[in-house]
């Protein structure tokens, strides 16, 4: 065990940032993996898999994204078409981008605002027929107007926080006006954009690649000659295909007892990156089912978990890590440890924690509950979740057992409220706080809430928190809400967030690792050490 | 004649020891099979009492550990005493494996038995759903079943009955056919026996040879089964100790590092198909006429 882990230490140590100070070489071709059978369809307007955008993001522009060279900062955004961030004007309610000059279509064609314009407008206001599948992430989006061929406006209804990031959706491709007016549907099947590379081929559920597009508007990118994307839904392939350099990497995540065998294996032929995942368990009760209908019974089920010293212990078997709240734990809004103590479930003394659930078992007449944890059969981390809490909760002498279902019935479950209690989970691209935590809103208000309860304070605690401009107004509604949502009402129980573990060829420079994989993944500052 | 008759000797009355111990001397191998088996079943339904540790409880400062005084078997990626799991283990794939075997046996004899018995129409649907069923594999047929009534103990049992049913039949089926022609058959039927008291009091004993050693074989297929289920996810869910849930944990991602948490899991299985087999081999010459003479 020291051995390997001595060895992951030498790995991760190579893994530190060789973004700036190595010079790139050019050329080579790229093979990585997308862990999927294919995606479901090209077009990432409609999609919210990685399956499409691994395969697709490396032939399109978006209008600003996360700097690629800092994509673990949850507030650094950079321009990809506009020429600068603008400063907001009508107090904070109006956005004027300048889009860059010269930017040329693959069929050669030249990019203008009118193509940004268009492909926003699809995106907040989808033609009929036509899914716009993140929509409500625009709520605060009026209009999007093009005032000249080079200046796109956004208006805003209310200034808010999570409008750049919502911007910054790695999902929003720009697409051509004129194929968009012509077939709303035609990107769901074909591939034409102002990327870094052109598109050379697919093959349904066995690979896509591009080639080096010589247009490309930022300077020197990209450094690749080509690239390959494979479809590998098993694990063990992947494993397989790093380990004989068949293929380099894969960009989603692997397990920590993969990593451990890559590295154990290839040595300093591996690296590893690592980093927090915009990704977190959550156990949620169906209030509609009695007794979890009772606060005290949701919080003793929150105060029989000891996070602090379960996520360390975790992290070694499964891909989770950081203790937090209901927010990202690199946030600026995110709770602090301290305050996090203050909140139940995080208390720091677990025997106190686990006394007080006790009581509120007792007083509420559910001492030695029996009930039933809903699953998905999703080995990373959901069973490694619930074969943690369940033991938990054994310590307060709760007795659950688990149904594990496939992912079908699962959601069946959940949209039909039939579980007592479920794991479920919130995972988003870009790190958005403020639309984030939409998910501890009732169902009536997010559809992707399943606690099945309405609150109106859950709703205007929110909403307080979305509409504050004020940074340390608004970090200080969200620790309202947040401790309304966590520790009052205990609508839901946050289970450590995930770590996203990445083991890579050595030779594969020019990629920082982020805290969504949906960031950062047009290769243009790829490059190949070899 | 009849002096002859009572001055004969009275057969001798041989005890279950010596008929066990005449197993054991010419069955050696089914001797090492049955002690398998009984020490599979003590220490299953005695899990309480052997267990070192509780099966079910994390310990987070003993993770993925390798065989040790403390952990004669390790630890899996949870800390959790792997000895102790596969002992906890025995009682599920025994409650599993012979809950299958026994209903699925009795089952398939009361419509093997009954199927012969009345023939015409009644054998002939008796026999064709039985051929339906049985054209699926054990293992595909009990994949169908779970994903209909979902996963967890009891609908594993069901799962893995329902397949057994038309295999036990089918055999027994075939030693009642010639049970039925049997003289003493008739003379029950013309004595004005009903057909439930002929097929219990006189067909069933006389085909339990066959039966017996179906259900022994049974057992074995039913302990495999779970493990198959339980491996591919379907079976019994943790934290429930389940050795085909033991291997879809450990063997899949920790082959390489921590090789143990599949390999005992894995013996266990392997040592318990392996003594029900050869107990049930063995049995089978044993209650073999032909066999037994030589």
């Amino acid at each position: 065990m020291r051995i390997r882990y001595g060895m992951l230490g030498l790995a991760l140590m190579a893994a530190t940032p060789a973004f700036a100070e190595e010079t790139p070489k050019r050329g080579g071709m790229f093979t990585y993996m997308i862990p999927a059978d294919a995606p479901p369809s090209l077009d990432a307007h409609r999609e919210t898999t990685y399956a499409t955008l691994h395969a697709t993001a490396p032939f399109y522009s978006v209008l600003i994204r996360i700097d690629p060279s800092n994509p673990s900062s949850p507030t650094d955004y950079v321009c990809d078409l506009c020429t600068a961030m603008p400063t907001p004007t009508d107090d904070g309610k109006t956005w004027t981008f300048k889009i860059r000059d010269g930017v040329k279509w693959h069929d050669g064609s030249t990019l203008t605002a009118a193509d940004v314009t268009k492909s926003w407008q699809e995106l907040i206001h989808p033609s009929a027929g036509v899914l716009s599948a993140r929509l409500p992430y625009y709520a605060m989006i009026d209009s999007v107007e093009m005032t000249d061929a080079s200046t796109v406006v956004f208006k805003l209804k209310f200034a808010t926080s999570a409008f750049l990031p919502a911007l910054a959706d790695p999902f929003a491709y720009i697409y051509k006006k004129e194929i968009l007016e012509r077939d709303p549907h035609w990107y769901e099947k074909n591939v034409m954009g102002s990327g870094p590379f052109r598109f050379k081929d697919m093959q349904i559920g066995q690979s896509i690649s591009g080639e080096r597009n010589a247009q490309y508007y930022h300077p020197g990118l990209p450094y690749l000659d080509s690239f390959t994307g494979i479809f590998t839904p098993k694990q063990a392939v992947e494993i397989d295909a790093i380990r004989a350099d068949r293929a380099s990497m894969e960009f989603r995540g692997m397990p920590p007892s993969a990593r451990d065998q890559l590295v154990k294996e290839l040595g300093d032929k591996i690296v590893v990156q690592t980093g927090d995942w915009n990704c977190v368990n959550m156990i949620t009760p169906n209030h509609g089912k009695k007794p979890f209908d009772d606060p005290r019974v949701r919080r003793a089920l929150a105060l029989a978990i000891d996070q602090w010293r379960g996520a360390p212990a975790l992290a070694k078997i499964a891909n989770v890590r950081t203790v937090g709240g209901i927010v990202f734990p690199g946030s600026p809004v995110a709770a602090t440890k301290e305050e996090l103590q203050k909140i139940a479930g995080y208390w720091p003394d677990i025997e106190k924690s686990r006394a007080e659930a006790r009581r509120l078992l007792k007083e509420a007449g559910a001492e030695g509950l029996s009930f039933e944890l809903l699953n998905r059969n999703v080995d990373q981390p959901y069973k490694y979740i619930a074969t943690w809490v369940i033991d938990e909760w054994s310590k307060i002498g709760l007795k659950v057992t688990q149904k594990v279902v496939p992912t079908g019935p699962f959601f069946d479950g959940l949209r039909n409220t039939t579980f007592d209690v479920t794991v479920d989970f919130n995972c988003q691209g870009l790190i958005n706080p403020a639309m984030d935590v939409g998910k501890l809103l009732p169902h009536a208000v997010y559809s992707e809430n399943y606690g099945n309860y309405e609150d109106q304070k859950d709703i205007d605690l929110y909403q307080a928190m979305l509409h504050e401009t004020d940074p340390a107004k608004q970090r200080a509604a969200m620790r309202e809400y947040e401790t309304y949502v966590l520790d009052t009402q205990a609508h839901a129980i946050m289970m450590p967030w995930w770590e996203r573990i990445v083991p890579m060829r050595a030779y594969v420079k020019g990629w920082k690792i982020g805290p969504s994989h949906y960031v950062n993944q047009d290769l243009a500052t790829v490059w190949l050490d070899k | 004649m009849s002096a002859t008759l009572i001055d004969d000797p009275p057969l001798p009355q041989r005890s279950y020891w010596k008929i066990f111990a005449r197993f054991c001397q010419q069955q050696p191998l089914g001797t090492f099979g049955l002690m398998l088996v009984i020490v599979m079943a003590v220490v299953g339904f005695s899990a309480e009492l052997i267990a070192p540790y509780n099966p079910t409880a994390n310990d987070f400062a003993a993770m993925t550990e390798p065989p040790s005084w403390q952990h004669l078997l390790g630890t899996d990626q949870f800390g959790r005493d792997l000895m102790s799991r596969i002992i906890y283990g025995a009682r599920t794939a025994l409650i599993v494996g012979l809950t299958s075997a026994i209903v699925g046996g009795f089952s398939g004899l009361i419509l093997g038995v009954g199927s012969a018995y009345f023939g015409g129409k009644i054998d002939l649907i008796v026999q064709r759903l039985s051929d339906i069923v049985m054209a699926f594999p054990l293992i595909i047929m009990a994949l169908a079943v779970v994903a209909i009534f979902g996963p967890g103990v009891q609908n594993v049992i069901l799962a893995i009955t329902i397949p057994l049913i038309p295999r036990c039949s089918r055999v027994v089926r075939s030693s009642a056919l010639t049970v039925r022609e049997m003289p003493y058959v008739d003379a029950a039927r013309a004595c004005g026996f009903g057909a439930t008291r002929i097929i219990l009091r006189h067909m069933v004993p006389n085909v339990m040879a066959p039966f017996l050693i179906m259900v022994t074989s049974f057992v074995g297929q039913a302990i495999l089964a779970e493990a198959s289920l339980s491996y591919l996810g379907l079976g019994v869910q943790e934290p429930v100790p389940a050795w085909g849930l033991m291997l879809q944990g450990g063997a899949e991602e920790y082959a390489s590092t921590a090789p143990w948490i599949a390999i005992f899991p894995g013996l266990a299985i392997m040592l318990a198909v392996l003594g029900i087999n050869l107990f049930g081999d063995a049995m089978r010459d044993a209650l073999d006429p032909k066999l037994r003479e030589r």
